[in-house]
Parts: C-alpha cells; structure tokens; sequence
C-alpha cells in the first residue's frame, strides 16, 4: 500500500479512534443519555444533543450495507485497482466507510464481516474488514 | 394550483458549453448573465439581489459582484452543491415576498473540463473527511454506485433499467443542438461500456464539461415589464440529511421526499399534473431514486418506471428533455440548466423537443452524494 494516500488530520474528536486503531482496537462512542451508539466521533451526541458521550471499544462484528468494486480511481489509488469499498454496518448500530479484503467473489450485501486492521504506517493504521468465512487466522479480530 | 403568483423566472440563458478552454469562471457567468438579463429585456440596473455558487473563490458573490459590477443588496452564496440554484430559487421567491428586492440574478460556472480538476488527489483529510478519504472511494461516482448496489440488492433493480434512463435521454440530447452528446445509443452500448464503479458503466455517467448558466427571478411587479411572459414559482422545498455518503440514513430514500412533498404542498399540485420533469442525472441512478423519493412511483418501482423508454421523446413521462447531465453538459454543480430547460419548456421555446402544451414542470436538484436535494414547481399562466 503505497504512504502517498490522504492522511486523516487527526483532531481531539478522533484521535481516541485513531490510537486505538495503532492498537488494533476498534473503538466508537456512545451516549450516556439515550443510550445510542455514535460514528463518527464528535463532541456531542447527534441523536439527543447530550454532550454526555463516552468511548467504547466495539465488538468488531459487522455486516456489509453495501460495498462497490472500484475499476477506475486515481492519484495513489490509481494503481489499486480493482478494490472494494464499502458501507459495513456494525453490530452496535452504527455505519462506517472501509475496504472489504478477501476474495471478491463471496462478497454480498449482508454478509458478516470483521474488523482487520491495516497498517499503513507507523503513524496510521486503517480499520478493513473481511468476511467472517475468510477469516481463518484470526489477523485482528478483537472479539477475545 | 393554489399558489399566489409571488415571484416568476423572467430570464434564462446558457454560456458556452462544452469544452471551453479560453474562458474563465467569471468570463462564463459574465456571459451567461448578459444573456439571461437580455432574455428578460432587463439591464444590470434592474438587478438589486446576486446569488451565485462555486468553489472559485474564497467568497464567491464579493468576487462576482466586484465583476460584474453589481452592489446588490441582498446576496446568497448557500452552496449545498448541484441543488444549490433550485435552493437560491426559493430563496429569492422568500426574499422577494418579504419585500426585500425585485428582481435576483442567479448564476453558475465552471471550467472544470479544462482544468481537468475532477478526482485530484488531495493529501489530507480533515475534520469528518479523515474517517473516508483513506478508503480510496472515487468521488462522487464511488457513493452513487453504493447507492445503486443497495437498490439492485433491496429491489431487485438492474443494470438494464439504469441503461434505460441513459438512453432515453440521450434521445432527447439528439434534438438539442446544444447537446455534446448526440449520437443513438442503445441499452448494450450502455452495459457493455467501460465499469468504473460497480454497478456503474461509464454511460451511467454524467459528463465532465465546462459551462455556465444564469437565471433572473423578479416579483411579480418586476415580471410585469419583462420581455417574455413569466413563469411562475409556485413551490419550493429543499433539504440536506447528510455530507458524506456513509451517514446516508437510507441508501434508497433521498431527501426529495421532503423537498417534494413541501414543493407539491406549496403549489398545490399533483404528480399527474406535472407535464415535465427536470430531475438531476449526475448518474442513472440518482435520477431513479429521486423519481421514487418524490412519489411518481413506490420505492423499489423506478427500475420498472423508467422501462420501456417511458421518460425518452414520445414517451408518457417527459424528463430531461435537454439531454441532461448524461448527454447536453454537466459543468460540476448541473442544477442551474434543469432551470433553464424547464423555463423554456413552459415557454414553448424548445423547438424539436417541445413538450406540447407543457404547462407546469417539476425540478429537482441533487447535491453532494445525494446530500441535499431542493426542488421547484414552475408553471405558466
């Protein structure tokens, strides 16, 4: 994976998220008040305005919502080519973008999937998923 | 219809479209403004409200006022994206009933095509783009192509009633000269065109041109002295419901659900009233689900509701009857030419591909990744 991609600006909303990704940890927040979970990481709770938010480490388990096979991309995603992106809803409620890994062929809207992580760099590690099928040696999974 | 007689389009016109490399973003709205004002027989006089949207500029209207001369004294920069003009439409309908001015110059450019700006790559990703931009989603395509995977699971759509919705446009993109794209196609050519972003072929794409509009708003004082006759604004709603493409609540439902049913209530209007349709095509896709989100059929129905060249030349549902963003221009943000097409069309000025006796339109904008919608009944007297 080329270091040429766009780098997140960490800020003091994300960066529990960010440092518990370079711990392979996946980790979202979820409102004291109503109870919601909340991705992606803000100062408030968008459901019910409490400001009342704390972070929790999420199970990893998801499924996928809906996901694409990109054929043309560009700068340093160029040479990628194909890939999957998409929309994986977690099991606590929440939805967030990643990159399904595994073989393209057994990827479906619904299928369970679980967190990987990838590491890019010593600075930024990026939350994939596979399929829960295709998870055989167990490379980040959390749920221990 | 219901609506009292507010505010009225009085003056429409396009810059040059296409591939316009000697132009820039001020020269095309310039042009583009000189047209519009003319078509109505007013002057830059007449003008006391500029509402502009782009990204050109640190503050665009203080950059386009200072260039065309204009000190209005009521400005609207609100940009949501491709819906934006839809959206200045009601906004100068509101600024006009609250008796704050006359007559509104909305105008657009861009020169994207020549700039060959589209999908540059940007280093960094801040705020709320740092938890997408790393994933190498291709903007904006990649987000409706999600979209568009989600409805084909949900409903069973496919890529087939996509290819229908490009190719009836592209017909009537073959009856405006002013269309880039004019040769036939036929659903095949469509299926068998280049994947970009399943389920998405290259023809299920808007083009990538450069160009500019304009449109003049006046009270109904104002419209009395224009030129043409007027056609009326009889409804508006508008609406965003999120930025980036993963906090969509639904991948099937936009918020023209609101946009319309507040346009439709405020016109007092029905959907089998509509007798044309400008609804936003930066992709095949966008144009099916508005068309279920505004109520023309049920969810999960567009694939079926587009087939059979229902919305082409001849068909029963007249929609983007300039060739649309898939096949006439699609500078960027395309909402200001749906505008312009269904002004004409209510003027009876569209030659080959009038729509006999259109009386009232419906237009809908779309921006972002299907982020903000904003849509605008229209009829004439």
């Amino acid at each position: 994976m080329t270091s040429q991609l766009p780098k997140p600006v960490i800020d003091s909303d994300s960066r529990p998220f960010w440092e518990g990704l370079k711990r392979r940890e996946l980790w979202i927040q979820k409102c004291d008040a109503c109870q919601q979970a909340i991705f992606y990481p803000r100062l408030l709770c968008p459901h019910c305005f409490s400001e009342q938010v704390s972070w929790v480490r999420a199970t990893g388990r998801g499924e996928i919502y809906s996901y694409t096979v990109v054929h043309r991309a560009f700068g340093p995603f160029a040479e990628q080519t194909p890939y999957v992106v998409a929309i994986v809803e977690l099991e606590e409620g929440v939805r967030m973008m990643t990159r399904i890994v595994g073989d393209r062929a057994d990827i479906a809207i619904g299928k369970p999937v679980m967190v990987t992580f990838e590491q890019i760099d010593d600075e930024l590690t990026l939350p994939y998923f596979a399929l829960c099928s295709s998870l055989s040696t167990g490379n980040g999974g959390n749920e221990s | 219809m219901k609506s009292e007689r507010v505010a009225a389009i009085v003056g429409v016109a396009e810059s040059d479209l296409g591939i316009v490399p000697d132009k820039t973003v001020l020269q095309l709205q310039a042009q583009a403004a000189k047209a519009a004002l003319d078509d109505a027989g007013f002057g830059k006089e007449d003008v006391d409200a500029l509402f502009t949207a782009g990204n050109w500029a640190w503050a665009t209207n203080l950059m386009l006022g200072e260039y065309l001369g204009i000190k209005p004294k009521f400005t609207d920069g609100t940009n949501i994206g491709g819906s934006s003009f839809e959206t200045h439409v009601g906004h100068a309908v509101a600024g006009i009933k609250a008796g704050l001015f006359d007559v509104a110059l909305i105008t657009y450019g861009s020169t994207q095509r020549s700039d060959r700006s589209r999908g540059r790559s940007v280093p960094y990703a801040p705020l709320t783009e740092q938890y997408e931009r790393s994933f190498g989603l291709p903007m904006t395509v990649g987000a409706y192509a999600l979209a568009a995977m989600r409805h084909m699971h949900q409903y069973g759509t496919t890529s087939e009633q996509l290819a229908e919705i490009a190719v009836a446009t592209r017909k009537w993109a073959m009856l405006n000269e002013k269309a880039m794209m004019r040769e036939p196609i036929e659903i095949a050519d469509v299926l068998q065109s280049r994947m970009i972003a399943e389920p998405l072929h290259l023809l299920d794409c808007c083009l990538v041109t450069d160009g500019g509009g304009a449109v003049v708003v006046a009270s109904a004082k104002a419209a009395a002295r224009a030129k043409k006759r007027p056609v009326w604004i009889l409804g508006h709603g508008e609406t965003h419901t999120h930025n980036s493409i993963s906090n969509m609540p639904d991948l099937t439902m936009t918020g023209a659900r609101e946009s319309g049913r507040r346009a439709m209530e405020m016109a007092g209007v029905t959907h089998q009233e509509i007798d044309v349709a400008e609804i936003y095509d930066s992709f095949t896709i966008t144009v099916l689900l508005t068309l279920e989100a505004l109520g023309f059929c049920q969810p999960g129905e567009g694939g079926a509701f587009v087939s059979g060249q229902r919305t082409a030349p001849g068909g029963d549902f007249p929609m983007n009857t300039n060739g649309g963003g898939l096949s006439y221009t699609h500078p960027g943000m395309y909402g200001i030419f749906l505008l312009i097409e269904a002004a004409r069309q209510l003027r009876g000025e569209c030659g080959a591909r009038q729509v006999p006796d259109a009386k009232l339109a419906l237009v809908n904008g779309t921006g972002g990744v299907l982020s903000s919608t904003s849509t605008v009944i229209l009829g004439r007297d």
